[in-house]
């Protein structure tokens, strides 16, 4: 268990692209932190600095009280789970979970107990003996998470590790380790590409963006109150509105259509508005003029697309109300409204 | 294994329709290998006469009854000039090239590509197509400075001699670079965190990953190494290091001032040194083609 402080990391890699750009961040003890952003955005090099599997071209690495820049990747006290799983596909699952262990010189019993009690934790047992190949995607899913689990270390790291799994049980996982971080207090490091992972598995979301640090906070901050256009449209399925709007002496104006709101920022001039599809209401007697096209069915929701002062937008309303396409008024709950600078995209 | 099914068989007796197409391929097929089989066949029979005999009428088609005899004096008898080599003797000598051969040269290949593939070498791909461009330069070309160099050495009639200088082997090498390119980095990662260092991975996890490629090239390495003559008859004139495959023409040879020479010996060595490379492709077939084929990672 322990705290992780990076301090101006950055990376360059031998052909000069630079994938991780100066950032600074510390991860609490105990604390589960997800890595989300874009593919390509630096994310597993990140993760993999933290590893030791990656040279760290500038900063400083600190894991408990210790600076491990230097350290190798096995004395770091840290278990990573690959997307791949990177099992070894001649040992059984026995050796696999245990390998670590032996490496280390604990003795065979002892190897032999915390194996079996991982097992148990992960629903293994019976499997013990199979290798890699007789397992199904989602066996050999919690055989990485046993290898992990057995060695108790400080810090868990995982780069996608549901993303070779189906659906249900992506669901389903997403929930065992969430809850098997929470009982051993492990500290941990979660990469993904998929934001509805974040947002359910996160303490803390750090958002990424072409190597750069978009913004910190937990799900709920960076759902509601998102840095900058870029994680606004990046996290929350459907992603927010965002469409352009003038400010005028505290008011706002959307970019096509006459009608003024109050402005939650004072700045004049052009701004991008954002605002999350389930804060519209439609409402006969709105004053906004929405064109809806396309109605999607959700199951629990239902989704309009269409346009409001020839922008696109979407709208999300509860399965039971009416709704058809073609004309509609909305409103727009005043409280939710998010303004942008439309040049960098940062919040006002 | 006989799996008991609910259902009994009916027995069926459809008129069966005659496959022209089967059997011209057979018939292809059958031609083909019993002419591959003519040569040794004929090695065979003709081994089973007395050496007079065959100096008279040439190959011989029918067995004879020297077989037995023939066999044993050339497994057993103390034949050259120093009368102190036998069959026995050369059939380990060649077991002894054919295996060290193949064993050094995986050996020596394994690691090779280890360094190439897993470090970061400065001049890896460099020192990767040197080795490579050593297909250009088979023992034949630089034979001379070969000799020499193991003469210099006085590794001459030493086993020593005889294998290492053919062990370096740039198609060893290559196929294992190919094999370990083809590993998941992760797994190197993977057991990098699991604590294993730069030889545990090779020993505990490449070279597990790479028994059928392993198997491969050992059985192309034993022929190989078996059938070597060019080297190991200039690098060995001491008759104790014969091979069979060299020995087979020293029994004509050093008969024939004197005699008739034993053809029929000649060729029950022959048949004895052809033995072992077709039990080892046999007995390792399944892996043969595995390693070619595919491997599981
Ligand atoms: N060894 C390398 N040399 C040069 N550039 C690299 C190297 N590895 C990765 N990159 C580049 O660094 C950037 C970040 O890569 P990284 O693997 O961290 O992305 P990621 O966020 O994990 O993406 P994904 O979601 O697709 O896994 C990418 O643009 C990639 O092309
Ligand atoms: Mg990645």
């Amino acid at each position: 268990m322990a705290q992780v402080s990076l301090e101006g990391i950055r990376k360059v890699y031998p052909n000069g692209f630079q994938a991780v750009q100066t950032t600074s961040f510390t991860i609490q003890d105990g604390e589960f932190v997800v890595l989300v952003g874009p593919s390509g955005c630096g994310k597993s090099t990140l993760l993999r600095m933290i590893a030791g599997l990656e040279e760290i071209t500038e900063g400083t690495l600190k894991i408990g009280d210790r600076v491990v820049n230097d350290v190798d990747p096995a004395d770091r006290d840290i278990a990573m789970v690959f997307q791949n799983y990177a099992l070894y596909p001649h040992m059984t699952v026995r050796k696999n979970i245990g390998y670590g262990l032996k490496n280390r010189g604990n003795p065979a019993s002892e190897i032999a107990a915390k194996v079996e009690d991982a097992a148990k934790m992960l629903n293994l047992t019976e499997y013990l003996d199979r290798k890699p190949a007789q397992l199904s995607g989602g066996q050999r899913q919690r055989v990485a998470m046993g290898r992990a689990v057995v060695r108790d270390p400080a810090l868990f790291l995982f780069d996608e590790p549901l993303s070779n799994l189906d659906a249900k049980l992506r669901n389903q996982m997403r929930i065992e380790i969430k809850a098997l971080q929470r009982r051993l207090g492990t500290t941990a490091v979660y990469v993904t590409h998929d934001q509805v992972e974040a947002m359910t598995m996160a303490d803390r979301i750090i958002v990424l963006n072409a190597g750069r640090i978009e913004q910190i906070g937990t799900p709920s901050e960076i759902y509601h109150n998102p840095a900058s256009t870029f994680v606004a449209s990046f996290m929350g399925a459907p992603p927010m509105n965002l469409i352009r709007a003038q400010v005028e002496q505290g008011e706002v104006r959307i970019n096509g259509y006459d009608g003024l709101m109050p402005a939650p920022a004072s700045q004049n001039g052009p701004v991008t508005l954002g605002i999350r599809p389930e804060d519209v209401v439609l409402d006969d007697h709105g004053n906004i003029p929405f064109r809806v096209d396309i109605l999607e069915e959700l199951g629990a929701h239902r989704l309009l697309h269409g346009v409001v002062g020839e922008q696109p937008f979407s709208v999300m309303i509860g399965k039971d109300d009416a709704a058809s396409t073609g004309t509609a008024t909305l409103n727009l709950k005043p409280e939710a409204l998010r303004l942008f600078d439309p040049e960098t995209g940062r919040k006002l | 294994m006989a799996e008991t099914t609910l259902e009994t068989p009916v027995e069926t007796h459809r008129p069966r329709r005659i496959k022209w197409g089967a059997i011209g391929d057979h018939t292809v097929l059958i031609l083909g290998a019993l002419l591959m089989m003519i040569p040794p066949l004929l090695a065979l029979t003709t081994a089973s006469h007395d050496a007079v005999t065959i100096h008279r009428e040439g190959l011989q088609l029918t067995l004879g009854d020297n077989l037995g005899k023939n066999f044993h004096a050339a497994m057993f008898e103390k034949g050259g000039f120093t009368q102190t080599v036998d069959g026995t003797l050369m059939l380990m000598n060649s077991f002894i090239l054919g295996i060290g051969f193949a064993v050094g040269k995986i050996i020596i290949s394994m690691m090779a590509a280890y360094a190439i593939v897993y470090f970061r070498l400065r001049f890896a791909t460099l020192a990767f197509w040197v080795i490579f461009t050593t297909l250009l330069l088979p023992l034949e070309v630089r034979i001379l400075p070969s000799y020499e160099a193991i003469q210099k050495l006085g590794l001459t009639n030493t086993y020593t001699g005889l294998i290492v200088p053919l062990i370096a082997s740039a198609t060893g090498t290559f196929f294992f670079r190919q094999f370990f390119m083809s590993v998941p980095e992760e797994l190197a990662e993977a057991a990098r965190i699991d604590g294993a260092g730069p030889w545990k991975f090779f020993v505990d996890i490449l070279v597990p990953l790479s028994r059928t490629m392993i198997a491969a090239i050992f059985i192309i390495m034993f022929v190989f190494g078996w059938n070597q003559y060019l080297w190991p008859t200039l690098i060995t004139t001491d008759e104790s290091f014969f091979t069979l495959v060299r020995g087979i023409k020293q029994i004509v040879l050093s008969y024939t001032d004197s005699q008739i020479p034993e053809h029929g010996q000649a060729l029950a060595l022959a048949i004895v040194a052809m033995i072992p490379p077709v039990a080892i492709v046999v007995f390792f077939q399944n892996w043969f083609v595995k390693g070619l084929t595919e491997s599981d990672k």
